[in-house]
């Protein structure tokens, strides 16, 4: 479904993606892990096309998507949820989550259609349907992360992207945004690419997963075997510290 | 007594003309403003070339007018489509070819049009001023003690047409909620869909199509040449700065602040101080409330 080939990305002179290969099948989790500031953030980018590459080909489906602006990307099918969120925060929630469609409208769908994949989004987040006029900058960390992942749904994906969706929010939040990306993957088939500090959480969920470290990926593999791997449960699970600790 | 009482009359009465012109002149400075401010949300530029859109809605219906042989209103309408053409294309020309945009780049593009613009208005129509009739003739109603032309009449209602029309926009139209979220999200807008500079392209538009009305609407009263748009722009630009560079009530409010503060000034000091009245004011706002006077509390979480 997607296949990236050597992708190069620079922000001026950092060279922050090396050389990158990867790809995903149709209706995989596949788990994007690393430290900070190894490169997942930039590595959406470049997808989305926020952040070009200056050299390597990604294809979508068959088709080149390399260098498409990000509105283009949308177009072709692949979202994404940035990381912090990022929502419209002087807009309503209704406003953000039609917003999400904005492709639909420009390409004239039927209002009734968009209405329904809206009432199918507060179906998923039964606490935005409560909050739907309010300022989406008065929502919780939670909320503001359930909208900006409705509002990457109402454009109808074949391909998401997630950046840290669990970042700074409490387990039982986690739990609740886990379980709609399953349940995406479950009910609707949509393929998902999750890049997650929460290693362990993402893996237990995902596919297959890659390890991003400074700019490279290190690893890569089936989530299961990632799990038992002792280089990633050392740098990513935290599995051995306690006995460094008693030591 | 009788003698002081009378002489408090008639300074009330002056006091109401003067609020009237205040306030029609306070609603064109508003319609400029809210050009620099919609530009500026969505864009971060402030358009020095917004007084230029001004000063051609003024020549182009002058022209359709003198030149043309056509009716007014259809020297209007042609003058607006015109002028939010020439705001199209002034942002393809100056604004979308640069590379790396910087504030200090962006600041020299504008007012470097601005000049360009002003140069051909003033080749073509040359350097006289000009009158346009007022829309429905110019004998004075009179308002209790006070008088109104009907051209005063004609702003005020052209004026808060064209503000709610540009509310109802940006409310509730998809484009619109579109352009709000490029302002408050741009890298968001882009990841949504938006095409983030179609938008800024549209923001210009607008701008140049507000801007141009102002012009047309006040050009009976003020007369039009090449060079409005210098002063007009400025006024605007003071209006926006009072609202915080708000596209909406504050910046109608600043215009409006503006133009009675200008007109008492004028009237009741001297006439010689309306115009510095304007830049007092910018630079007292610049200096201690840089977010603008009526700018509200932030309720965001961040
Ligand atoms: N706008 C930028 N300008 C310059 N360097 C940048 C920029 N954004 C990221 N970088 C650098 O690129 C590298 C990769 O950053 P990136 O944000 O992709 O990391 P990340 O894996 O998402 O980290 P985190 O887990 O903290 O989100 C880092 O070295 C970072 O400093
Ligand atoms: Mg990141």
């Amino acid at each position: 479904m997607l296949k990236v080939k050597n992708i190069n990305t620079y922000y001026g002179k950092v060279h922050a993606l090396k050389n990158i290969s990867l790809h995903l099948g149709e209706g995989e989790i596949v788990a994007l892990i690393g430290a900070n500031g190894a490169g997942k953030t930039t590595m959406l980018n470049t997808l989305s096309g926020v952040t070009p590459a200056s050299s390597g080909s990604i294809n979508f489906l068959g088709e080149s998507i390399t260098g498409l602006a990000p509105d283009r990307i949308v177009k072709n099918g692949v979202s994404q949820v940035p990381e912090g969120r990022q929502v419209f925060k002087g807009l309503t929630v209704a406003d953000n989550l039609e917003l999400g469609a904005y492709l639909r409208f420009c390409s004239r769908e039927s209002k009734d259609a968009i209405r329904r994949d809206m009432g199918h989004i507060y179906e998923l987040f039964p606490r935005l349907e409560e909050r739907r006029k309010q300022m989406a900058g008065t929502l919780s960390g939670g909320e503001q992360q359930m909208l900006a992942i409705g509002r990457a749904l109402m454009a109808k994906p074949k391909l998401l992207l997630l950046d840290e969706p669990s970042m700074g929010l409490a387990p039982l939040v986690v739990q609740e945004i886990f379980t709609v990306i399953e349940r995406l993957r479950r009910d609707e088939g949509t393929t998902i690419m999750l890049v997650e500090q929460n290693a362990k959480a993402a893996l237990k969920m995902a596919d297959r997963g890659y390890v991003l470290e400074t700019g490279k990926v290190i690893l890569e593999g089936p989530a299961a075997e990632l799990l038992e791997n002792r280089e990633v449960q050392r740098a990513y699970l935290g599995k051995d510290k306690k006995e460094i600790w008693e030591r | 007594m009788a003698c002081l009482k009378q002489r408090n009359m008639g300074l009330s009465d002056q006091i109401a003309q003067y609020l009237v012109s205040g306030l029609s002149t306070g609603a064109i400075y508003a319609l400029i403003g809210i050009g620099f401010a919609i530009i500026y949300n969505g864009t971060e530029i402030i358009n020095f070339a917004q007084g230029e859109m001004v000063m051609l809605g003024g020549m182009f219906t002058l022209f359709g007018l003198d030149v043309l042989k056509l009716p007014l209103p259809v020297a209007i309408l042609m003058a607006v489509t015109l002028t939010t053409l020439s705001g199209v294309l002034f942002e393809r020309l100056t604004i979308r070819p640069l590379k790396s945009p910087t504030p200090l780049s962006l600041v020299i593009i504008t007012i470097g049009g601005s000049i360009l613009i002003r140069g051909i208005a003033m080749l073509v129509g040359g350097k006289d001023t000009h009158a346009i009739p007022a829309f429905s003739g110019s004998d004075p109603l009179s308002i209790g003690s006070a008088t109104i032309l009907p051209q005063h009449l004609w702003i005020f209602a052209l004026t808060v047409i064209a503000i709610v029309l540009n509310k109802l926009f940006f409310q509730y139209s998809i484009t619109g909620k579109a352009m709000r979220a490029c302002a408050a999200n741009r890298r968001a807008a882009g990841l949504v869909g938006i095409d983030v500079r179609r938008m800024v392209l549209f923001s210009f538009a607008i701008s140049a199509g507000l801007g141009s009305l102002a012009g047309i609407i006040v050009a009976p009263l003020t007369m039009t040449s090449y060079d409005v748009g210098v002063m007009l722009g400025l006024k605007g630009f003071c209006a926006a700065i009072i609202g915080g560079l708000s596209g909406g009530l504050g910046t109608v409010l600043g215009g409006l602040l503006l133009g009675v503060l200008e007109s008492l000034g004028a009237g009741l000091i001297s006439s010689g101080y309306k115009d510095a009245i304007a830049f007092i004011i910018l630079l007292l706002i610049l200096f201690i409330r840089p977010q603008g006077l009526f700018s509200r509390a932030q309720t965001e979480r961040v």
